[in-house]
Parts: C-alpha cells; structure tokens; sequence
C-alpha cells in the first residue's frame, strides 16, 4: 500500500507506523491529561505495541513510551 | 491543607531554607531524595488525603543541613490529580526556598512541561539534569551553559543513581534560596493573540478581588480562570464570587471566540504555547543527537517483546503474580509462626508471673494477643512491599497494568487492581491486609477505591481454617473442588461488586489511562529497602493504635459481665469434689480430670458476656440463615480477627480453644449437632467468605481511602450482602 497522507486516530495505527499528530479532539480532564503527556500537535509518534487484547495502545514519542487506551486514542488526530 | 504543626514547623524551615524536589514520576526524583536524605526520613501523608509526605535532612558539604521535602512526583500542576494538587500547594503555600527540579534529560523536553509551570508560579529553580549517563548513551548532548543562558536557571549535570552532581545542585539551591526568598518574578510567556488580549484585563480583577494574590502570582490566577481549574476556581469563589463570575464570563467569551475561529479552547493554547516556549529554548542548540538510537530503549523494546508478547505476556504474568503470592504468604509464613510463637511465650510468661483475675486476662487475652495479631502480619508486608517496591522501579508493573487493563477495566477497575486482587486472596490463602496496602500502586483515584473496598472478598488465609472445617463435614468427597470454588466466587464477588460500586456509588468515567512505560532499570537495593521500611513503619503505627484499643473492647465484651457468683461456686465445687476424690494424683492428670468442667464453664461464661447475650439476641435475625447463638459470636469474633472464627466456637461448644487441623472433635461435634445441615454450612461457607472484613483489614480501609465512612462502609455493606446471600442459600438448599 503506497503511503499516502491520510487523516486517522491513533487507534487505526499499526504497529511500527509512524504518524504526526495534527489535533486533540478531547477536553476537559481527559484533554489536558493527554496534553501533560506531550500528545500534541506537530509531535511525532510511533506506534510501538498493543496489549494482548489489543487494547491499551503503546507509542514512542519524544524519547519516551506511552500507553493509552484505544477510547482516549480516538481523540488524538494523526497524519501518516 | 496541613495541620497547624505541620505548618508551622514547615514555616520555620523556610528560614533555614526548607528545599523542596519536583519532578516527574521516573525523572530519577525519588533516587535522588533517598540519595539525600538516606534513612534520615520521615514519610506521612498529608491530613485526610492518601498522598504520601516525605522529609527528610540532607547534609551540605560545609557541615550544616537543611530539610527536604519530597513533592509527589507529576507531570504537571493542572488539577489532574491529588498529587497534582498536593504539588502545587505546597510550592505556594508553604514556600521552599528553592526548589531542585529533577529532569529525565533524555525526554528533556516534556520534563520541562513541569518546570515552566513552575516558574509560571514564581518559583526559583534549579534545574538537575538527571540520568544523564542515559543521555549520552543516546547520543544526546546538551549545551548546558546555553540552557543556563536561555533560561536563567541554574542547571547542574547529575546521574542519581551514583549521586554525581547532586551536592552542586544542592548547594546551588541553598544559595538560590538564601538569595530569592522563595520568590522570583514569574515567567512570562505569550499564549497568542487571543488570550494575551483578555489577560490585562482578567489580572486586574484578581488583582482588585485579591484572589489567592498572598499565595499565587496574579496573572497565574487569572490563567486558572481560562484554564477552567477547580480546584483554584472554587477556592476564589469563596473569597469573592461576584468578581470569579465576571472573570468565568471573559474566558467564556474568549472560549467561544477560539472555538469558532480556530476550532480550539483557551486550555489546548496554554499548553501549545508552553511546549512552544520550551521548543524554542531546547531547539536553539541547547539539544543535539537523535534520542531514538539508543541502547537502553533497544534492550527495553526487546524485553517488551517478550514480556508483553500476546501469548506469552500473561503467562510471564501470571508466573510472576504467582510468585510474589507464594513469597508473601508461604515464606512469610515462617517469620510470622515465629513471631506468634513469640507472642505466646511471652503471653504464659507474663500469666506465670501474675495472679488469676480480669488484669491477668487483660494483659494476656487483650492486650498482648491483640498487638501480637498486628505485628503477626509485619513479616508479610516487609515482604510483599519489598517485591512491590522492585516491579515497581524495575518498570515491569506497569506492564502489568498495561497488559490486563482491558479485562478489568470492563468492571471499572484499573489493570493494576490484579496485584491487590491476589495478594489479598485471589490465590488462596493471601491477605487483605496487605492487598489493601498493595492498592497504592494505583494511580486513578475511583479504580483504587473500587479495588481496596472489594479486595476483603477474597479467600484470605484467616478464611481457610473455616472453610476446611465445614467442607471436611459436609463435602467429605469433593473438598479440594469445593474450596476452589470458593476461591473463585470469592474473585466472581469481588468483581461484580466493583461493578456495582462503579456503577453506583462510585460512578464516574474511567480515569484517563494515560501512562508512562518507562524503559526496564535494575532497581537499587538502597531504594527498595528505604522503600519498603517506610511502608511497614506507616502500617505498624496506624494499626497498632487502632487495633491494639479494639482488641481490648473485643476483650471485654466477651469478658463481661461475669458468671453470676453462684454457678462460679457451682463450677468451684464441682472441680474441688473431683480434686477430692482423686487424692494423691499428679496436677497434670487432676487438670485432664477438670478440663470437662473448665471448657463448661469457659462455654457458660461466653453465653454470659456481653458477646454472647449479643449473639442470642441475634438468632431472631440469623436463624433465616441457620446460624445459632454459637455461630452468631464465633462471626461476631470474626470481624476482630477471621482466625477467631474456629476459636470461638471451639469455647462456645465446650471445647476450650480449638485447632481446626489438629484437634478433630470440633468438627465431631458439629457433625453430630443436628442444628448444623447441608444447607446451613454451605450458607456459612458463603457467608465467611463474603462478611465484613477483619479490624487490621478495616483500620487500613481507613487509612489509604482517608475516610471514616469507608470503613463503615465495608462493615456495614460486606455484612449485608453476606447476610443476604448465606439467607437465600439456606432457604434454597432447605
């Protein structure tokens, strides 16, 4: 599949894609608390692993790791 | 926030110069405090809430020393979390110094999130670039004097782990402290067009209201108001409402505004604008290398291959889980026999010395069996907190979070609730005392709650002696199936209650899992034990002053009142016929000859007590469950401690004290007692399973949710469902 620049959430990521984060749908405690972690715009991230039942989701941004589950995942915007 | 001592013994630290550590969770923080301070700690939690409170004295390279406080460690000073909370009130309140801002210096640039909020507040810092061996192995070098230009802060290279750069960084608080006060003019940073246009504004009601002007910079305040905070919002509200409204007016205005325009709210700017600050200090040449290439992260990757493989990952888990299970509970088994082995020698030692009567008894039966049943669980926590302490720095419970967080989380636990679940029970045999404890390690406030109030219902070890009885009577073929039944419906309880309490009482969405996976580190052993010492210290104080007051109301109310003088002479007079009859025989065989009359009238003066009045009394309402005035104070008994259960019942049939393993003609006498029928005993069996959960066990529910109705609220609650469930069991089985 040729790698085209196509909007989608964190959650369709598979596993080894990397993606830029283009917007944060989510506000409130859950926004900020993804904020705090460094999930924002123009941040590079790479989906490292997902749990056993697929659900929560691993990501490599900046340097560290971070998991998060697939429902919070939905509010983070990225760009192939 | 803090008690008026706490206050003021903090206050006048600020003269000597009280420094405080910040930092993110994993920056290396806690390594550097315990670095500092040693076993010169003192750890509390701060009144009424369950984050943890470290001091502790540090010594300076010219002799003198100064205090340290430990702030929780976080990723930011929003309202997210208590700690979050805590953090912030305690760099405005009570006012350190200076304070040691520690920092991963490989994720250099979300490690600064924390810092510029900081300086937001006016806080003088010192920034301690931790780790910073790990940086160079990433190819990642940092321009420090550069940093140190750009942000006129103090920054000193460090590595924790072996303590290098920290007596600068120390010493360089020491100086900025003594030459700031404490206070330094806030950071000022733009958050674009539309927010800096209404801030002016927004300062000057603040400032006009004086809305927390003594504690926080004005315009900070303000930005609270934007940022829709809580916890700062409520607090202005209290001192000037009419002002907060106009102030909540202007940021709703300009939300409406960037929501229109930009699609965006004030919050998302503030934070964009932040990390825009710290890009363009860090970018500017303060940063090189690629942090990706790096050795550590590639072994931490493998390791994750393996270890939260989709096959092999819960199985590793499991091994492990089963593994922690078995050191706490069957090696712990040893310190704790001979502890209460102790306990006894010490109780015949003391009853030798002294004559018969109620002080005897208080001392013996109260006192020292009730503080001997405290410390009886020392070697199990020591333990278990030790292995804790190490999947916890080592990295791996994260994982173990991450891995079962999606089977838990559908009964609104977290996935680090299975740790508890099976230290207090879900492998038989554990306890809920330390499961309780365990809790901690969870991060989400409601999941921790749920988790601690439903942990009771597992198969506690102080359980099986009841179940062994009762299932060796009336299961004689099939026990071994039977009490692994009841190890899984002690789990099916748990769970399902959780259910019900997060859909209840305990409502609300699930806490955000938004989690670090920190990279695998060998632990250090200092850390550990430091670690692991604090938390038993903290158990042995709060417990003992609680249990050690409630064994002794235990003590009495099945103590008195005393028989009636009357049937005393009648038990006398019977043993003195006996004696007479028997001249010339050994003491030895004269007490076998009037054991019979001593267990009698040991039976007798327990129906007489207080407990045992309480226990006839309450047959009207058991006798649906099938329990008798025996049963009703052996369970009575059972809330003081589950190992009563067989004891009391022992006395209560006349046996003297009883040993469900040893001694055979308990379960005899129950077998031939025909109160006692298929239907009742397996309502017991349910009922112990599920009842109120022992004192130890209530006085930490106390303790880690902060509040007095948790703990009644699991007495009272666990009691009824326990009820309910043994009364439909009974009449359905009937």
């Amino acid at each position: 599949m040729p790698a085209t620049d196509k909007p989608m959430t964190l959650r369709r990521m598979d596993v080894g894609q990397v993606a830029t984060i283009t917007g944060i749908t989510a506000d409130g405690e859950m926004g900020r608390r993804i904020r705090d972690m460094g999930l924002i715009p123009g941040i590079k991230v790479q989906c490292v692993g997902r749990a056993p039942l697929e659900d929560p989701v691993a990501l490599r941004l900046m340097g560290f790791t971070l998991t998060l589950r697939n429902r919070e995942a939905d509010f983070v915007k990225v760009m192939a | 926030m803090f008690d008026d001592a706490t206050s003021e013994r903090l206050h006048k630290d600020t003269e000597a110069g009280f420094i405080a550590i910040a930092g993110n969770p994993n920056s290396g923080k806690t390594t550097a405090f315990n670095r500092y301070t040693g076993a010169r700690q003192h750890v509390g939690n701060y009144p009424g809430i369950t984050v943890e409170k470290k001091e502790g004295l540090a010594h300076l390279s010219d002799g003198s020393t100064v205090t340290l406080v430990d702030l929780p460690g976080t990723y930011s000073l929003t309202a997210y979390s208590l700690e979050e909370v805590v953090a912030r009130r305690v760099l405005a309140e009570d006012r350190p110094g200076a304070v040691i801002d520690v920092l991963n210096t490989s994720v250099l640039e979300r490690n600064l999130y924390l810092s510029v909020q900081m300086l937001e507040m006016g806080t003088p810092l010192v920034l301690c670039l931790n780790m910073m061996d790990e940086a160079k192995e990433r190819g990642v070098t940092i321009d420090i004097e550069r940093l140190e230009q750009k942000t006129g802060l103090k920054c000193v290279a460090a590595v924790a782990r072996s303590g290098e750069g920290l007596d600068e960084a120390l010493t360089e608080a020491v100086k900025l402290s003594k030459a700031t006060k404490g206070r330094i003019d806030p950071l000022v940073i733009s958050y674009g067009p539309d927010l800096d246009a209404v801030l002016p504004r927004m300062i000057e009601l603040v400032e006009k209201a004086k809305l927390l002007t003594d504690q926080y910079p004005s315009r900070w305040v303000a930005m609270k108001f934007l940022e829709k905070d809580k916890d700062i919002i409520g607090r202005c509200r209290r001192i000037d409402n009419a002002a907060c409204d106009q102030l909540a007016a202007i940021a709703a205005k300009v939300e409406a505004h960037l929501r229109s325009t930009l699609n965006t709210y004030p919050e998302a700017v503030i934070a964009d604008y932040r990390y825009g600050w710290i890009n363009s200090i860090i970018k500017d040449g303060v940063l090189t290398g690629d942090s990706e290439a790096f050795e550590r992260i590639a072994l931490s990757d493998k390791l994750d291959k393996i270890l939260t493989n989709r096959l092999l990952g819960p199985i590793i888990l499991l091994v492990v889980l089963y593994a922690m299970y078995f050191f706490t509970i069957e090696v712990g088994q040893y310190p704790n026999d001979w502890l209460s082995g102790a306990f006894d020698w010490l109780s015949e030692f003391i009853g030798d010395k002294m004559a018969d009567g109620p002080l005897k008894s208080l001392i013996t039966a109260g006192i020292i069996s009730g503080v001997g049943g405290v410390l009886g669980f020392v070697p199990l926590i020591m333990i278990m907190f030790f292995m804790i302490a190490f999947l916890e720095d080592s990295g791996y419970m994260a994982r173990v979070a991450y891995i079962m967080d999606r089977v838990f989380r559908f009964f609104g636990l977290h996935g680090a609730s299975i740790m508890p679940f099976i230290i207090g029970g879900g492998i038989a045999g554990g306890c809920a005392v330390p499961g309780v404890m365990g809790a901690r390690t969870l991060r989400s406030p409601k999941e921790r709650l749920a988790t601690i109030l439903t942990v009771p219902f597992m198969t506690c070890g102080a359980k099986i002696p009841v179940f062994l009885l009762f299932t060796g009577i009336f299961f004689k073929d099939n026990q071994p199936m039977v009490m692994f039944i009841l190890t899984l419906a002690g789990w099916a309880a748990a769970l399902l209650v959780s259910l019900l309490l997060r859909s209840t009482i305990i409502r609300g969405e699930p806490t955000p899992f938004v989690m670090e996976l920190p990279p695998y580190r060998l632990p250090t052993l200092a850390g550990i034990c430091i670690h692991t010492w604090e938390r038993t210290w903290q158990y042995i104080k709060k417990a003992g002053t609680i249990i050690l007051g409630i064994s002794i109301l235990i003590w009495a109310a099945m103590t008195f009142p005393d028989l009636p003088d009357s049937e005393m002479t009648m038990y006398d007079n019977q043993r003195a016929s006996i004696t007479a009859a028997n001249e010339g025989k050994s003491e030895d065989e004269l007490s076998a000859l009037t054991a019979d009359i001593d267990n009698a009238e040991s039976a007798e003066k327990l129906r007489h007590s207080l407990a045992g009045r309480l226990g006839i009394a309450m047959e009207t309402v058991t006798e649906p469950a099938g329990f008798d005035w025996r049963t009703n104070i052996a369970l009575l008994g059972g809330i003081a401690a589950k190992e009563v259960v067989i004891s009391t019942l022992g006395t209560a049939y006349s046996l003297g004290a009883t040993d469900a393993e040893e001694d055979q003609s308990l379960a005899e006498r129950i077998e031939n007692d025909s109160n006692w029928k298929f239907s009742n005993a397996v309502a017991l069996l349910l009922f112990t399973l599920l009842y109120s959960p022992c004192f130890v066990t209530l006085a930490m529910i106390r303790q880690e949710t902060g509040r007095w109705g948790w703990l009644f609220f699991s007495l009272f609650f666990n009691l009824i469902l326990a009820y309910a469930v043994a009364v439909v069991a009974n009449q359905l089985l009937a």
